[in-house]
């Protein structure tokens, strides 16, 4: 599926830009200028990696600073096990489009359990 | 180096073996540890994994299948440090001879004294320990937490959730006044009032009272606290026993730089253990956090392969975070030394407040309650204007 995130002006370099689908997904503007698009939410606890710390292509999360790589989604070390999902980029007429990825979702156990209609 | 003995099997020596690999060293690489655990997180033990919503299986830090190439030493106790002859003595009477060596010890809980061999007192610092309560939890009851601190909160917070009676006796005034300061230390540890867990402030523990088995936490002025449970949390110290009389200087730990090194040429110091020295601030500090145990050992690794002739970067200011009573408490920097503090988003009366501290009119912390976007902001500015 294809989805319009934002327009490219209003995302500046360092900044981030959640989409509030379900599962959320944010797309990442580097300082260097390049694009990303990964699955929000981190896959230790619940939370949103667009409030990350971002440097160069990678996003440290904001509770306990896992980091993801925004090209390949993998995790570099504790407490996150698993890596994010990434999904595909591209602008066109100056607005930023994400094309998600078929691959099922790692989500932390608090948010799998909801979406299965579990107990949160 | 052909060998590096990593001493302690926990958060710091994990990541001082993954920054050994990462680094480039592929030599023998063995890891003694005292738990017979393999490596597994701390931090859950007074949170979800002493709720129940989390698995054992789950604590692991080591990956699926990740192989760092380690020998495990575990269940094996390290008595001392032989540096002359290069070599690590286990209790067992077995020897490690290395070239390379990082201190990972850690802390151990501080106990209270008399307390020993009284049924329902608990500290909390090893799984086995969260194992212990968190059985003992579920037979519910009156819990009495002893220290207003971090652990303790949580502890008190995760208990009230199972449906515990609570009570947290504190002897400081405010709790949490040392890491987070007057001001903040109240308004984070009003927690517990919004959730009608009793805190008993400003008067200390005299001792424990019953038989076999705790029935009352007994306070200074002379008042009874009736408990059937009671967890100690009052504070951890550096397990560096171990190293007395090897010629390394101690100071409340492994006193070392600001890179891990310490008087010793190829011993280095990382995590709980560690009072490393703070550039910024010209002094040593031991930090008790996770995030440190789990980043300083880049910048201690690279040192040891050097053989010391690495400059040290400055460290990001160190972070931490709590959970309690479902609000997400995070602090970066130093509150002490601020001589102002500043709500600058939410409001106190919400518990979702994002405070500044600053001391001559620059920022030296920060601190969130259910804040981590405009947090990050100013960790990060934070760690700019400091470095
Ligand atoms: C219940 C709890 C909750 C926490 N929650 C948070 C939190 O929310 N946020 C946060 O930032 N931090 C938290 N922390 C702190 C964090 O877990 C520690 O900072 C971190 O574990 C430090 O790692 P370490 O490897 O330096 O030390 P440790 O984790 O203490 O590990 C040291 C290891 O060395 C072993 N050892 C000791 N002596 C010897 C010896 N002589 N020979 C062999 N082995 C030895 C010990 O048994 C232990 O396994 C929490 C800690 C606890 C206990
Ligand atoms: S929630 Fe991201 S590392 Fe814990």
């Amino acid at each position: 599926m294809m989805i319009p995130a934002c327009r490219l002006e209003d995302l500046p370099r360092g900044e981030a830009h959640r989409l509030d689908i379900d599962p959320p997904v944010s797309v990442f503007h580097t300082d260097d200028g390049e694009l990303f698009a990964i699955d929000d939410t981190c896959t230790h606890q619940d939370a949103s990696l667009a409030d990350g710390w971002l440097e160069g292509c990678e996003v440290e999360c904001p509770l306990h600073a896992s980091k993801f790589d925004l090209r390949t989604g993998a995790v570099d070390a504790p407490p996150a096990k698993l890596p994010v999902r990434t999904h595909e980029v591209f602008v066109e007429d100056g607005m930023i489009h994400v094309r998600l990825s078929m691959d099922a979702p790692n989500l932390p156990p608090c948010i799998a359990a909801r979406l299965a209609g579990g107990p949160a | 180096m052909r060998t590096v003995a990593v001493v302690g099997a926990s958060l710091a020596g994990l990541s001082a073996a993954r920054s050994l690999r990462k680094q480039g060293y592929d030599g023998r690489l063995v890891v003694i540890g005292d738990e017979f655990h393999r490596p597994y997180d701390r931090p859950p033990l007074s949170k979800e994994f002493l709720a129940g919503t989390l698995g054992e299986g789950e604590l692991a830090l080591e990956a699926d299948g990740e192989d760092l190439g380690v020998e495990w030493l575990l269940g094996a106790q390290a008595v001392e440090l032989d540096h002359a002859g290069r070599a690590v003595r286990l209790a067992d009477g077995r020897e490690v001879h290395a070239d390379g060596f990082v201190i990972a010890t850690g802390a151990a809980a501080r106990t209270l004294p008399g307390s020993e061999g009284l049924a329902g007192v608990h500290t909390l610092r090893t799984l086995d320990d969260a194992r212990a309560l968190r059985d003992e939890l579920a037979r519910g009851g009156r819990l009495v937490v002893i220290g207003g601190g971090f652990i303790g909160a949580e502890v008190a917070s995760t208990a009230y959730a199972l449906g515990l009676d609570v009570t947290v006796v504190e002897a400081a005034p405010t709790p949490l006044a040392g890491p987070l300061g007057e001001t903040m230390g109240a308004i984070v540890s009003a927690l517990h009032a919004d959730h009608g867990v009793r805190l008993v402030c400003g008067v200390g523990v005299k001792g424990l009272s019953g038989e076999t088995r705790v029935d009352a936490v007994l306070l200074e002025d002379g008042r009874g606290l009736p408990a059937d449970i009671v967890v100690v949390g009052v504070g951890a110290r550096p397990c560096v026993e171990w190293l007395e009389g090897s010629g390394i200087a101690l100071d409340n730990g492994v006193k070392c730089g600001a890179d891990g090194r310490t008087n010793l040429a190829g011993v280095v110091a990382v995590g709980d253990c560690a009072n490393w020295y703070d550039p910024r601030a010209g002094l040593h500090r031991r930090v008790e956090h996770w995030t440190g145990a789990r980043e300083r050992p880049d910048a201690a690794v690279a040192t040891l392969l050097a053989g010391g002739a690495v400059q040290p970067g400055v460290p990001r200011p160190p972070y931490f975070w709590s959970d309690q009573y479902g609000v997400k408490i995070q602090f970066a920097g130093h509150a002490a030394g601020a001589d102002s503090v500043t709500i600058e988003a939410g409001a106190a009366d919400d518990r979702d407040v994002l405070a500044v501290y600053r001391r001559a009119g620059r920022p030296v912390a920060v601190l969130g309650m259910n804040q981590p976007r405009l947090f990050m902001r100013r960790r990060k500015e934070l760690a700019a204007d400091a470095s």
